[in-house]
């Protein structure tokens, strides 16, 4: 995985000498250093935890509250009760809303992995004709701009009949061109070409191979796909837009811009957006911490190769 | 791989041949055929829908840029509506738009400032994390990275309670303090909006120079360092030479993201009077497609900025040298 950027690397300027040592407890540097470290990262936090913070603690308050007392402390902090009534506003809306988005990312990403696993793999592991086009054709798929795409795809789905339904937005979804070019990568390096033949030896067709082999080998890999493919469902907001009408099949991006775009004549409305964008960023929060390894891992695959 | 390449070259060159009777020879086609049905199995599922979805709209969008609806009733209004050829017409209609341009004008701005800063602030704390002085590291890098699992909208609906005068404590504070700021005016909304962007996808950029950082063998470092390197040197020489290629593919994706440049402004627009609807390329066709119900003239506004997006990034891969990559290996 490394070869490439190895060539790259200035030859070392002498082989290692000193045994082995787990790396950190080898050098203590100089107290200044660790200071000037430790400031300029607390520096950066602060820069990039104030919005979070912000929201936290207005997430707590009322619409009067917003407006009329300092942002960055809590006033008459009824949290439960507020964030009630953003689940209960106009017939509960937002949890609505809320399925939505789980639907489109949930399932979305799901097939998107096992669509890209299995072309990744087919495209890593059989030499056919036309290959390295079909390959060349899904590396410029990660380059073209999605959003330029929406508007061409709008065109196409709303003379096909298909806008405004859960497909318009389910369909584009599904496919994931650097999902495709990650597992290919991956699987060219972890699944052995020798493994495959003895299980074909053993009389294994190619579908349950790659389902009980292909698919195992690839997890790590996997993971990654379906991570960064339910973010990015989770956070399209272009495509929703152009393509639903019916508030009933809105994602939670695309109901929270309506509320605001009410707020002015009906006040309790920025309450119920500051409430709504709270617990919508919630679940990624906890998706991503519990997975940062994951995100790590997989993205040194593509990285490197890129 | 290499084994399946070896495959390929060889039943390339015995194939124009085929004289019967060598059975070694029939197998290998027979394996090649297999490897066909096989990828095909595989590869087809994904294939058509990326035709669907990629593919086709591109097709669709370049068909309707090259048309214009013309209507047979009277004064042009009602009666049929007919698709007719209009060659680059819509196109001109666009590039000779004002707004269009000065919204490319932009977001190229945009990006030739943003983009550079964000990279340099990935960069230094990716280094900050990775050198022996950090403590905290998880905390950090978890705090770092935390705004990227902000959706955009969020981020922007969240940044604009703090820019807005009157609900904004960084407002309050400035103003307690003899400042006047405002983010919103007409020469400061742009870099506000820059500074969401900056704060959404710092993180994440980091994160992807960290991953290449650690794909280096620590005894490189632990050489260097013996040979009496500081930390600043090893950084300056033998860190940053070897993300590189991180540096590029972060950057290359940053390009693509800033051309896009629409939620942002979307969700600002009603807080700030000097967004118009032609503040960035997307935005105006989107009101051209939407609002002016101009579905041809959207259309090749959107093939004009997939064009540019694909031109400034492969360009960018040209100017720093990259070595191409499509072969996969």
């Amino acid at each position: 995985m490394s070869r490439p950027t190895a060539r790259e690397a200035p030859a070392p300027v002498s082989p290692p000498r000193a045994a082995p040592r787990p790396s950190g407890t080898a050098i203590h540097p100089p107290l200044r250093y660790r200071i000037i470290t430790a400031s300029l990262l607390t520096l950066a936090a602060i820069y990039f935890l104030t919005p979070v913070y912000w929201l936290i603690v207005s997430a707590t308050k009322n619409s009067a509250d917003l407006f009329g007392t300092f942002g960055f402390w809590f006033a008459h902090p009824k949290p439960l009760q507020y964030l009630r009534d953003v689940l209960t506003y106009d017939h509960g809306v937002y949890v609505r809303w809320f399925a939505n988005s789980l639907l489109y990312a949930g399932v979305g990403a799901l097939t998107a992995t096992l669509l890209s696993a299995a072309a990744g793999y087919g495209l890593a592991k059989f030499p056919f004709p036309g290959r390295g086009a079909v390959f060349h054709l899904v590396l410029a798929g990660v380059l073209i701009p999605g959003t330029a795409l929406a508007l061409p795809l709008y065109f196409l789905f709303s003379s096909m009949g298909l806008a405004n339904t859960y497909w318009a937005v389910l369909l584009p979804s599904v496919v994931s061109p650097f999902g495709v070019y990650l597992c290919r990568i991956y699987a060219a390096a972890a699944v052995p070409d020798s493994l495959l033949e003895a299980a074909r030896i053993d009389g294994a067709g190619e579908a349950r191979i790659f389902a009980g082999l292909g698919l195992r080998l690839m997890t790590p890999a996997l993971v990654t796909v379906f991570l960064f493919q339910f973010v990015h469902i989770w956070n399209n907001y272009f495509l929703p837009l152009v393509m639903l009408s019916d508030s009933d099949l809105y994602p939670i991006q695309l109901g929270l811009t309506s509320w605001t775009g009410y707020a002015d004549r009906q006040p309790e409305l920025y309450q119920y957006t500051v409430g709504g964008a709270f617990l919508s960023v919630l679940p990624l929060m906890v998706l991503m911490t519990v997975l940062q390894r994951y995100w790590r891992t997989g993205l040194t695959e593509g990285s490197v190769k890129a | 791989m290499r084994a399946a390449n070896r495959t390929r070259t060889r039943t390339r060159t015995t194939r124009p041949a085929r004289p019967a009777g060598r059975p070694r020879r029939t197998r290998l086609t027979r394996t090649e055929a297999r490897n066909a049905r096989a990828a095909a199995g595989f590869v087809l599922p994904f294939l058509s829908l990326f035709l669907l979805c990629f593919l086709a709209p591109i097709g669709y969008a370049v068909h309707q840029s090259l048309h214009r609806t013309e209507r047979t009733g009277p004064l042009g209004l009602g009666g049929q509506e007919r698709e007719v050829f209009a060659g680059l017409a819509n196109y001109t209609h666009a590039l000779a738009d004002d707004r269009f341009l000065t919204g490319f004008g932009r977001v190229l701005l945009f990006g030739a400032v943003q983009i550079p800063l964000m990279i340099a602030l990935a960069t230094v704390l990716a280094l900050l994390l990775e050198s022996a002085s950090a403590r905290g590291v998880t905390f950090f890098r978890s705090a770092f990275f935390l705004p990227y699992g902000v959706p955009g909208v969020i981020a922007s609906i969240l940044w604009g309670f703090l820019y807005v005068p009157g609900i904004s404590p960084l407002v309050e504070i400035a103003g307690s303090l003899g400042v006047h700021v405002d983010f919103l005016a007409r020469d400061t909304v742009l870099w506000s909006i820059a500074n969401i962007v900056l704060w959404q996808f710092t993180g994440y950029n980091m994160l992807v120079l960290i991953s290449q950082l650690k794909a280096v063998p620590d005894e490189l470092y632990e050489a260097a360092r013996i040979d009496g390197a500081n930390a600043w040197h090893i950084a300056r020489h033998i860190k940053i030479p070897l993300i590189r290629p991180a540096l590029v593919l972060t950057t290359v994706f940053s390009i693509i993201g800033t051309l896009q440049l629409f939620a942002e402004p979307m969700v600002l627009r009603p807080l700030a009077a000097t967004i118009d609807s032609g503040f960035t390329p997307n935005l105006h066709a989107y009101s051209e497609a939407f609002v002016s119900n101009n579905q041809h003239v959207a259309a090749a506004e959107a093939v004009l900025l997939a064009l540019v997006a694909c031109v400034l990034s492969f360009g960018f891969l040209r100017v720093v040298g990259q070595r191409g990559n499509g072969d996969g290996r």
